[in-house]
């Protein structure tokens, strides 16, 4: 019988180093300063947010809160490479993609203190609310993608999970749709190495996620997830093949979560600090500027702008969240059913 | 069966978005033969054979539902249902209000439904109360090839998910004209099979031809009313209600197991409507708190004439 290659191996795509060097040229996309600048700021503003939200949970003002602390690149670098009317299907964590797609923030943080107002889609935007059982809207994504096939529609959607997700039935069973029916679908899948307190290595012995792919008969990549260019470019590659009819394609992004799973964690239980400061050597922020420094598009009064300017949209967010009125009791009946059953009816009665 | 079948077809032919999906429904026709001659008319694009994935079967339906299709999903038998309740519960059921009315999920889950026909294990069983649980999901449960085909064509067209379920015991077992035009029964409109006014014997789904043999069985000796539910939620109160204030006594015949069955349901909106119209306690006739057993005793679990008749007589001489 002849030896058959049963163990892939991949190589992590990578364009812009942890020294803010390019070590890709050929690879790296085409890209205006303007551009450049546009990733830069969307990561800085969703750090911003980010630092705030976790200030505003400490305060009480807002609830429990998952961290997209370190994962900038994997969210931003990846909604940039989409179309405007694309679809996104995400998990939890993906408050950058959100700032990314132009949701208010002040609606995010509504959401994570408890007001589900918060969750309204942007028109305009074709996306899904926030998903927090792991894993369960892969498959929402394969299904929308597939109406995207059956109308003739040019769309590509794009879904977020992270490593944990990967070995839920749900990703096997919408990644396994997902090939069979050939749907424009994107699976981008954060690995951020951590499923609250359970190691990637516990999660699957696959060496890499990514190569899970291969059985659902389609590409899967592996991409360092703190790369903001490589992340934009395998994205991007990936959506115009879907978008050309050619099928789904998973992206594994390696980065790491900085921060706890959400608000109610506490990683020093379960993890070793030096990993943590390895880490933080390769953020995506950091290096991102380097380059631009590089380039020269990046001076002293650049980066104090940037940061100023974000930090006065989140105060802004802030200031609007918590004046935003109160919610009404009787909204709780609100948008179950498109007419209120008459249970509900009077249920809605007796509660008045 | 074939009152499902012409209601799938025409509503096919009436709508382009109407799709139908589930595991050999396309060339196969189904295993119960629902879908046959569909994936004919329609072809690989519209009648679509899945992968053998429950999961898979309902929540890419979801996804499909919200950007604009009606999935018609089928899921071969009740037991193979429960890996949805999953997709249904914290998906189907919620994402018109996650999404602030934004997305709405206009899918129907064809489920044959309940035992009787000899099958294998976990070909059996009456799952329904887990449904109706499920805050944002409709619960729909013909009696008859009329019913099914106006119920089914309410379904399809409903804007929010619907759990169809289709008691595989009658699939054959009732012969009835049903009309080749096409008409709709409204998801709230639970219907009076017979009126009486001794006592109401309430059922839905496969039960109604046995309350109906029962009933017959008693030659006259009471006058019975039968109300078939048609829709559990959303319930038709009303008509319960209404029917229970007249005749002062109650029945209710239910397949599935005894505890936290639907049959509760109606009991306590029985108690909370019409406790003072009530001359006897309300009688449940149902399955026991046991997995369904195999065929060689399938029918002691099944509510059958013997037992309706024994609880009638109950009610009627407390």
């Amino acid at each position: 019988m002849p030896k058959r290659e049963v163990k892939p191996k991949l190589e992590m795509f990578q364009i812009l180093n942890e020294d803010g060097k390019i070590v890709n040229t050929r690879e790296m996309p085409q890209l205006k300063n303007e551009d450049i600048k546009r990733m830069y700021e969307l990561m800085v503003l969703s750090r911003v947010f980010d630092d705030v939200a976790l200030k505003l949970q400490r305060e009480g003002r807002i609830l429990t809160y998952a961290s997209l602390l370190g994962q900038e690149a994997s969210q931003i670098g990846s909604v940039l490479a989409l179309q405007k009317d694309d679809w996104i299907v995400p998990s939890f964590r993906e408050n950058g993609v959100f700032i990314t797609l132009g949701f208010p923030m002040e609606g995010l943080y509504q959401y994570w203190a408890g007001d589900e107002r918060g969750m309204k889609i942007l028109e305009g935007r074709n996306a899904l609310p926030v998903a927090i059982p792991v894993g369960t809207q892969v498959p929402h994504a394969v299904g929308i993608a597939w109406a995207m096939k059956l109308q003739g529609r040019k769309n590509v959607v794009v879904t977020y999970f992270g490593d944990g997700a990967t070995s839920k039935g749900d990703f096997h069973e919408g990644m396994n749709f997902a090939g069979v029916f050939k749907v424009p679908c994107v699976f981008i899948c954060q690995n951020n190495q951590w499923a609250i307190s359970v190691p990637r290595s516990r999660q699957t012995a696959s060496e890499t996620l990514a190569q899970k792919a291969f059985a659902y008969g389609f590409d899967g990549i592996l991409v360092d997830g703190n790369d903001v260019f490589a992340v934009f470019k395998v994205t991007k590659d990936a959506v115009e093949k879907a978008r050309a009819g050619k099928g789904p394609t998973f992206i594994e992004c390696y980065t790491y979560r900085m921060e706890n799973h959400t608000t109610a964690d506490d990683w020093k239980r379960y993890r070793d600090p030096r990993e943590v400061e390895e880490w933080k050597k390769k953020d995506p922020i950091d290096r991102l500027k380097k380059y631009m420094e590089g380039e020269g598009i990046w001076s002293e009064d650049y980066e104090k702008e940037v940061w100023d300017s974000a930090k006065a949209k989140v105060n802004e967010a802030v200031k609007k969240f918590e004046s935003v009125p109160p919610l009404m009791p009787l909204d709780m009946f609100e948008y179950v059913y498109a007419e209120l059953p008459p249970e509900l009816e009077e249920q809605r009665k007796d509660f008045e | 069966m074939q009152a499902i079948n012409l209601a799938l077809k025409q509503e096919m032919e009436k709508d382009e978005t109407v799709i139908i999906l589930g595991e050999d429904v396309g060339k196969n026709g189904g295993v119960f033969r629902v879908t046959e001659g569909l994936w004919q008319q329609f072809g690989d694009n519209r009648v679509i054979d899945t992968p053998l994935a429950e999961v898979g079967i309902i929540s890419v339906s979801i996804g499909l539902a919200i950007a604009g299709m009606k999935p018609v999903a089928e899921v071969q038998f009740d037991g193979f249902s429960l890996p949805m309740l999953d997709q249904l519960y914290n998906h189907a059921g919620r994402m018109r209000k996650r999404s602030q009315g934004r997305w709405h999920v206009p899918l129907t889950l064809r489920v044959p439904h309940g035992g009787g026909i000899r099958a294998l294990e976990h070909h059996s069983e009456s799952v329904e109360a887990f449904f109706t649980h499920i805050p944002g999901i409709k619960v729909v449960t013909p009696s008859g090839p009329y019913n099914a085909k106006g119920l089914l064509i309410s379904s399809i067209r409903d804007p929010d998910p619907v759990v169809f379920l289709e008691p595989k015991r009658i699939y054959r077992a009732i012969k009835e004209e049903v009309p080749e035009e096409e008409y709709t029964i409204p998801l709230l409109n639970s219907q009076v099979v017979q009126e009486g006014s001794d006592v109401t014997v309430i059922g839905w789904g496969a039960m109604i031809k046995t309350i109906k043999e029962a009933v017959e069985q008693l030659q006259g000796k009471y006058s019975v009313e039968i109300v078939d539910l048609l829709t559990l939620y959303p319930l038709d109160e009303k008509t319960v209600i209404d029917s229970v204030k007249k005749t002062g006594r109650c029945v209710i015949v239910q397949e599935a197991p005894k505890t936290c069955g639907f049959a509760a349901e109606l009991i306590a909106r029985i108690n909370e409507k019409a406790l003072l119209s009530l001359e006897a306690p309300v009688q449940r006739v149902t399955g026991y708190d046991i997995p369904v057993p195999l065929p060689k005793l399938e029918n002691y679990y099944i509510p059958d004439v013997t037992r309706i008749n024994k609880a009638i007589e109950n009610v009627m001489s407390f």
